[in-house]
């Protein structure tokens, strides 16, 4: 009776240790998501400042200097401003993005009379400000001097400054301005280094899986290439980008910071994950279906790829993409083969210079400019999704494959 | 009345690694004829069965010497393909194992992968013969395109009989095909494998007694490895030679 009573609590204390254990996992990540939804949330917005901008009928602006011409139009706003510091001090509130938002406006003209108010991209500084991450401390703030705070206090008191979408987060490349720095170059970067990563690992790492499960003899050899393909999942990944280094680089020659060695050297680490995945799906196909197809005349190629393989899909496929989630996230390898490089252009095939998304916020991470830090957040949270995206893929393509059996 | 000579074993002796598990057999197997294997578990009757069709080669341990012949042909000789051996001899196994794919496509796998058809109706054709020739066809008719894993356990069986019908072979071995069913299910089987003989040579693995002497005109009895007594099937169990058949079929051992 005792005993039952005792055993009862001893089955409720460990359903309650588990229970804390499962709550403190997820805390940890709600603190974790929450800290970076919060601060990454306000880079998808960016601040800016209404000019008014006023151009004649069939005006000739072919000759015009955007950079001097939007300079002119925010001066007639502040007929005030004379001196050569307080205009500086004047123009330094926009970012240079604001010249060329102003020469696409310009290029777009089509001989309408322009006048009203339009908005141009705020410096970083601004920014920072307007979304209240930098305090004011009595007329300055941060990077902002009073000097400055004068001309933002009279946009403030015109209601012209506004934060809209921020087109260039997730519409162009790296920059060294905060407020142009965009991620578009790091997802292509990403994109075509998992594409190739994918393409290589996976034909190969399932015709690996199906020669050591199926057609080698079991022998010394093949004990031995088990145990090495067992102990290569677990090496650093940084191992597998001086790997990369010394095949794709050094020996190949192939472009530094490409994509397209990046993809290889994920490809390799990403491998004998797969491999591992494939055998053991490979092997948990019931033997019955293999002895029937082999009993109706099917030779064993046969009986591999229309019965193990698919049966084993599901499986091979979940491996594949937890590795490739494994491999999108991976910073060190990148480092190695020179996808570190501070790359402005969007790459526009594997074999340009690039840089990938975790190697992007590894170096926004590291930059001294304070609305860096909330871009950080921001890519990590596009990483996150994509991450997301990957494992919905899996459950999807299981559950789809599954159904077809 | 004289009957022809299927498939002979001669001196044969099976290993698996060191542990010989098949000492010395002779036995013989005629045409459309039942022939039983029985004997106490663990005495080699699958491994038998299947060096018969080469199935034995699927495992890696596995060694064989003395010979197999089938119509006068060594199936272990180098010239014989294993592939096409098998296409000869269909194989029902202990635990039906329909392939996970609707009864239409489980029946057709064999017939598609020999191109034994011409047109679609060819092949409709030997679908609906074939279930019928496994006395399936009438349960299953209107559901040919849904899951074969969706049958009961004796339907199941019965669509392994039809897949290895399908192929149209000479010979089918059977592994214990009713060890998994009930009576009725069992009694169906039996009834098909009174039929199948006309055309067929067949041989099964059983453990029932009752069963062997029911569907078998031979049987050959197991002991250890050692085939110690075949003869006709009345012969066998009215009047065994063996003390050991003796025992077994009385119960005593096994
Ligand atoms: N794949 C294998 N590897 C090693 N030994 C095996 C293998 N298959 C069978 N054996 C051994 O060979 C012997 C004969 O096995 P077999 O399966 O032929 O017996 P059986 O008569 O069919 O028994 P049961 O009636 O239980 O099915 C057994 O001792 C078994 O342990
Ligand atoms: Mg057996």
């Amino acid at each position: 009776m005792n005993s039952i009573i005792k055993r009862n609590q001893r089955e409720k204390r460990f359903k309650f240790y588990g229970i804390l254990a499962v709550a403190t996992a997820i805390l940890l990540l709600v603190i974790l998501l929450f800290k970076i939804f919060s601060t990454g949330i306000s880079a998808f917005n960016q601040t800016y400042i209404g000019v008014k901008i006023q151009i004649q009928v069939n005006s000739d602006i072919s000759n015009l200097d955007p950079r001097r011409e939007l300079r002119r139009n925010i001066r007639t706003m502040f007929p005030d401003v004379k001196t050569r510091s307080e205009k500086k001090n004047l123009y330094s509130l926009f970012s240079n993005g604001a010249y060329y938002e102003f020469e696409e406006m310009l290029d777009n003209y089509n001989g309408e009379k322009i006048d009203g108010y339009y908005y141009f991209l705020a410096s970083d500084d601004l920014d920072m400000y307007f979304k209240g991450t930098v305090k004011r401390k009595g007329n300055s703030a941060g990077r902002i001097q009073p000097s400055q705070m004068k001309y933002i206090d009279m946009f403030e008191n015109m209601n012209l400054i506004e934060l809209k979408y921020n087109k260039y987060l997730l519409g162009s490349s790296d920059s060294r301005e905060p407020e142009l720095a965009g991620i578009l170059g790091a997802i292509y970067g990403s994109f075509y280094a998992i594409l190739i990563a994918f393409i290589t690992s996976f034909p190969l790492g399932i015709l690996t899986a199906i020669y050591l499960e199926k057609l080698a003899s079991k022998n010394r050899f093949s004990d031995i290439i088990e145990t090495n393909i067992n102990n290569l999942a677990a090496v650093p990944s940084i191992v597998f980008g001086l790997l990369g280094l010394a095949i794709f680089l050094n020996f190949f020659d192939l472009p530094r910071s490409a994509s397209l060695v990046g993809g290889l050297t994920l490809g390799l680490m990403t491998l004998p994950t797969i491999v591992i995945a494939s055998r053991s799906a490979i092997k948990s196909v019931p033997p019955s279906i293999e002895e029937a197809s082999i009993g109706l005349g099917s030779s064993k190629i046969q009986t591999i790829f229309n019965f193990s393989l698919p049966l084993a899909m599901p499986g091979i496929l979940t491996g594949t993409i937890i590795g490739m989630a494994r491999a999108i996230g991976e910073t060190a390898p990148l480092l190695m083969i020179g996808m570190v490089a501070f790359i402005v252009d969007i790459p526009s095939g594997p074999m340009d210079a690039a840089t990938a998304l975790p190697v992007q916020i590894y170096l926004w991470q590291d930059s001294p400019e304070r609305a860096f830090v909330e871009r950080t957040s921001a890519a990590i949270m596009v990483l996150l999704l994509f991450l997301f995206l990957l494992n919905i893929t899996a459950v999807y393509l299981r559950k789809k494959l599954e159904k077809k059996w | 009345m004289t009957k022809e000579l299927k498939i002979s074993a001669k001196n044969l002796n099976v290993f698996y690694g060191k542990k010989q598990a098949l000492f010395d057999i002779n036995l013989n197997i005629y045409a459309n004829e039942v022939t039983s294997l029985i004997g106490p578990s663990g005495c080699g009757k699958s491994t038998l069965i299947k060096c018969f069709n080469r199935m034995n080669d699927l495992v890696d341990i596995c060694k064989y010497s003395g010979q197999i012949m089938i119509d006068g042909q060594d199936i272990n000789h180098s010239s014989t393909d294993p592939v096409s051996l098998r296409t000869r001899i269909g194989m029902v196994f202990q635990k039906p194992n329909p392939f996970p794919k609707s009864l239409y496509d489980n029946i057709a796998y064999g017939p598609r992968l020999h191109g034994m058809f011409n047109t679609k109706e060819d092949l409709d054709e030997i679908v609906i013969s074939s279930l019928k020739k496994a006395g399936l066809f009438n349960e299953v008719k209107d559901r040919l395109f849904e899951s074969g894993t969706g049958l009961s356990g004796g339907q199941q069986q019965r669509l392994c009989i039809a897949r290895a019908l399908a192929v149209n072979p000479e010979i089918i071995l059977m592994d214990e095909p009713c060890s998994a069913l009930d009576p009725i299910a069992t009694a169906k089987i039996e009834e098909l494998i009174e039929e199948l003989k006309e055309k067929y040579t067949i041989v099964i693995v059983t453990h029932s007694m009752q069963q062997a002497a029911r569907v078998s005109n031979r049987t050959a009895y197991m002991h250890m490895g050692e085939l110690i007594e075949t003869g006709l099937t009345k012969n066998i169990f009215s009047n065994p030679k063996h003390a050991k058949t003796q025992d077994y079929i009385t119960g005593r051992i096994g």
